[in-house]
C-alpha cells in the first residue's frame, strides 16, 4: 500500500525520513512553519525553505478528546471507534515550536521537557485507496 | 473630542433558537435597544455590526428600516463585539456622529467550530490532520499554565461552578441550571485538562448597544453609563496563539497584556479601581489567566482567589457575573458586546439578583480571538 503526504508543500516524505517545509528568514534566523513568504519578525522577505529538524522536545500539550468535524478531519468522526490522539507544540532548537498529533494519547505518559522525535501517522485515504499520512512527533 | 456614553441596550436571549435567524435575533436587539433609550431606528446615524456565520450584518436594514444610514460590517473572531464597540466608539469621538449603534449577532451549528482553510495548494492538511480545532488551544495554553503557576483543576472546576451559578441568576442566559464542582469535573474530557462543563459552546444570541455624544446622554437616559477606554489590539512576535501551526522561541505576553495596559491609560485607572470584570472566558482556563493577564493579580495568584471565592459575586474582585461565555454561549458576533450590556445593567444597578453590592462604579471587558486579538473596554457611572 502507498503512503501519500497530506500536502507535499509542509510534509516531504519522498526522502530517508520525513520532513516538515519550514522558513528561514537570511535577514534575522527567525524560522516558521509552514514555509511563508514573510518574516512576522523582521517584516523582511529575504526568505528561504528550509527542511526543519527532526528531534526536539515537548514545550506543551492536551489531548483530543473528541472527534473533530469533517470536513475538514480526514481521519475518524465516529464517536465510537474515534481515538483520542495528542496534540503539542514540540520545540526544535534553533528553529520553532511547531504544532503536532502526538503519537501517545495518555496524559500520564506527557510531559513538559520530554525528549521526541517526527514520525509519520495515517489519517485517512485518498480516492486511489492509499493511506494519507500527516506528520507527528512521538516519544523517544 | 467628545466623551461617550452608552444610553441604550438590547439584547436577544442566548441559547439555541430554532426557526429563528441569527440576524432576526439580531435585529429583536437592535428594537430593544432602541426602546432602552427612546429613540427611533430613523435617529440612528450610524452602524457597526458583526455576526462569523449568521450573513452580513448590514444586510439586516431591510429588517429594521431602509434609512440609509452609514452601516459596516466588522470581524475579527471572538473579539467582534470589541471591534465593533471601538469603531462605534471612535465614530463619536472624532466628533462625526452624535448617535450610533454596535451591533453582533450570530448563529453556529452545534459542537466545536468548524474551521476550514480554503486556501492554499493541496489538501487542507491542518485541518485535515485534526489541528483546527480553538480547543487544543486552550487545553494546551492552560496545561502549560497550570505547570508553571501551581492552578488546580478543582479551580478550574469551580469556575465552571461559578459560571453556571451566575446563569441561573441571569434570564437571558442559555445554561441556567447549577452544576456542582464535582458535576464539573465528572464531565466528559474534551481536551485534557478540560472537561465539557469547563468550555463554553458555540450558540445564538444578539446584543447591540446605543452609543452618543456624552453631553447629550441624558437626552436618552438618566443614568447613562460613560464608554473610557475602547481597545483592540493584534499580536506581537512571540505570543502563544490559538491556531498557530508554529510559534517562535522567544516569548511575550500577548496582546490581552497589551490591550488592558492601552485601556488603563487612556481611561486614567489602574486594575486596583475595579469593581467587577467580565473576562473571556471561553473554557475555565481563559478565565483564570485572563483574570491575571489583564492586572487584577499577579500569575498564579487566581488558585486561591477562586479557592476563597474572591471571583464571585459576593465576593471582593467578581468576575463574570452574567455567567460569562460558559453559561451564554458563545454566539461569536454577539458576545464581546454581551459583556459590556452585563457591565451596564450592573453600573445602572439593573441586574437583579446578581447585582454587584456596594454601588459598582467602574467596570471592565476583555474578549480574546483568534488569530490573536484582543479587546478591552472600561465603563464607568
Amino acid at each position: 500500500m502507498t503512503q501519500v503526504s497530506i500536502n507535499d508543500t509542509i510534509l516531504d516524505i519522498s526522502g530517508d525520513g520525513p520532513r516538515l517545509k519550514g522558513m528561514r528568514c537570511k535577514t534575522c534566523d527567525n524560522h516558521v512553519f509552514p514555509f511563508q513568504k514573510g518574516c512576522p519578525k523582521c517584516a523582511g522577505t529575504d526568505v528561504e525553505p528550509k527542511d526543519l529538524g527532526t528531534r526536539g522536545t515537548l514545550w506543551a500539550w492536551t489531548i483530543q478528546g473528541f472527534p473533530p468535524k469533517a470536513p475538514p478531519y480526514l481521519g475518524e468522526t465516529d464517536p465510537e471507534k474515534f481515538k483520542p490522539f495528542g496534540i503539542g507544540y514540540v520545540e526544535l532548537p534553533g528553529e520553532a515550536r511547531v504544532e503536532t498529533r502526538l503519537t501517545e494519547s495518555d496524559p500520564t505518559k506527557l510531559k513538559e521537557g520530554m525528549e521526541m522525535e517526527l514520525t509519520l501517522e495515517p489519517v485517512g485515504k485518498d480516492e486511489d485507496g492509499n493511506d494519507i499520512v500527516t506528520y507527528a512527533f512521538k516519544p523517544i | 473630542m467628545s466623551d461617550v456614553a452608552i444610553v441604550g441596550i438590547g439584547m436577544h436571549e442566548f441559547g439555541r433558537h430554532e426557526g429563528v435567524t441569527g440576524m432576526e435575533q439580531g435585529a429583536v436587539a437592535v428594537r430593544r435597544a432602541c426602546s432602552d433609550a427612546g429613540v427611533e431606528w430613523k435617529d440612528i446615524e450610524f452602524a457597526f455590526g458583526g455576526s462569523s456565520a449568521a450573513g452580513a450584518p448590514d444586510t439586516m436594514v431591510s429588517q429594521l428600516g431602509l434609512t440609509g444610514l452609514q452601516f459596516i460590517n466588522v470581524a475579527n473572531g471572538c473579539a467582534t463585539g470589541g471591534s465593533a464597540l471601538f469603531s462605534a466608539y471612535n465614530s463619536i469621538m472624532s466628533g462625526a456622529f452624535d448617535l450610533g449603534i454596535a451591533i453582533g449577532f450570530d448563529k453556529h451549528e452545534r459542537g466545536a467550530f468548524r474551521i476550514q482553510s480554503g486556501s492554499g495548494k493541496g489538501r487542507d492538511w491542518y485541518g485535515g490532520s485534526g489541528m483546527a480545532l480553538t480547543t487544543q488551544f486552550f487545553g494546551m495554553k492552560i496545561n502549560h499554565y497550570m505547570q508553571q503557576y501551581g492552578i488546580t483543576q478543582s479551580t478550574l472546576a469551580k469556575v465552571g461552578s461559578k459560571a453556571m451559578h451566575n446563569g441561573s441568576m441571569n434570564p437571558m442566559a442559555w445554561r441556567r441550571k447549577e452544576l456542582s464542582e464535582e458535576e464539573v469535573l465528572q464531565s466528559q474530557m474534551l481536551s485534557y485538562p478540560l472537561t465539557q462543563y469547563m468550555f463554553c459552546s458555540p450558540g445564538e444570541g444578539g446584543v447591540a448597544l446605543i452609543l452618543a455624544r456624552a453631553d447629550q446622554a441624558h437626552k436618552y437616559t438618566k443614568n447613562p453609563v460613560y464608554l473610557k477606554a475602547a481597545v483592540v489590539r493584534s499580536r506581537r512576535f512571540g505570543s502563544f496563539e490559538v491556531l498557530a501551526p508554529s510559534l517562535a522561541l522567544e516569548h511575550n505576553a500577548g496582546p490581552t497584556i497589551d490591550a488592558s495596559k492601552a485601556a488603563f491609560e487612556i481611561a486614567g485607572v489602574g486594575p486596583e479601581d475595579i469593581d467587577l470584570a467580565q473576562l473571556q472566558d471561553t473554557e475555565s482556563g481563559a478565565e483564570v489567566m485572563h483574570m491575571a493577564e489583564n492586572g487584577f493579580c499577579e500569575h498564579g495568584e487566581q488558585e486561591h482567589m477562586i479557592q476563597n471565592g474572591e471571583t464571585q459575586i459576593d465576593g471582593r474582585f467578581p468576575v463574570n457575573t452574567d455567567g460569562g461565555c460558559l453559561a451564554n454561549g458563545e454566539p461569536v458576533g454577539a458576545s464581546g458586546l454581551r459583556q459590556v450590556y452585563e457591565n451596564v445593567l450592573q453600573l445602572r444597578g439593573d441586574a437583579g439578583p446578581r447585582q454587584v453590592a456596594g454601588d459598582p462604579k467602574v467596570a471592565y471587558t476583555h474578549v480574546y480571538g483568534a488569530p490573536g486579538i484582543s479587546g478591552v473596554n472600561i465603563l464607568t457611572t
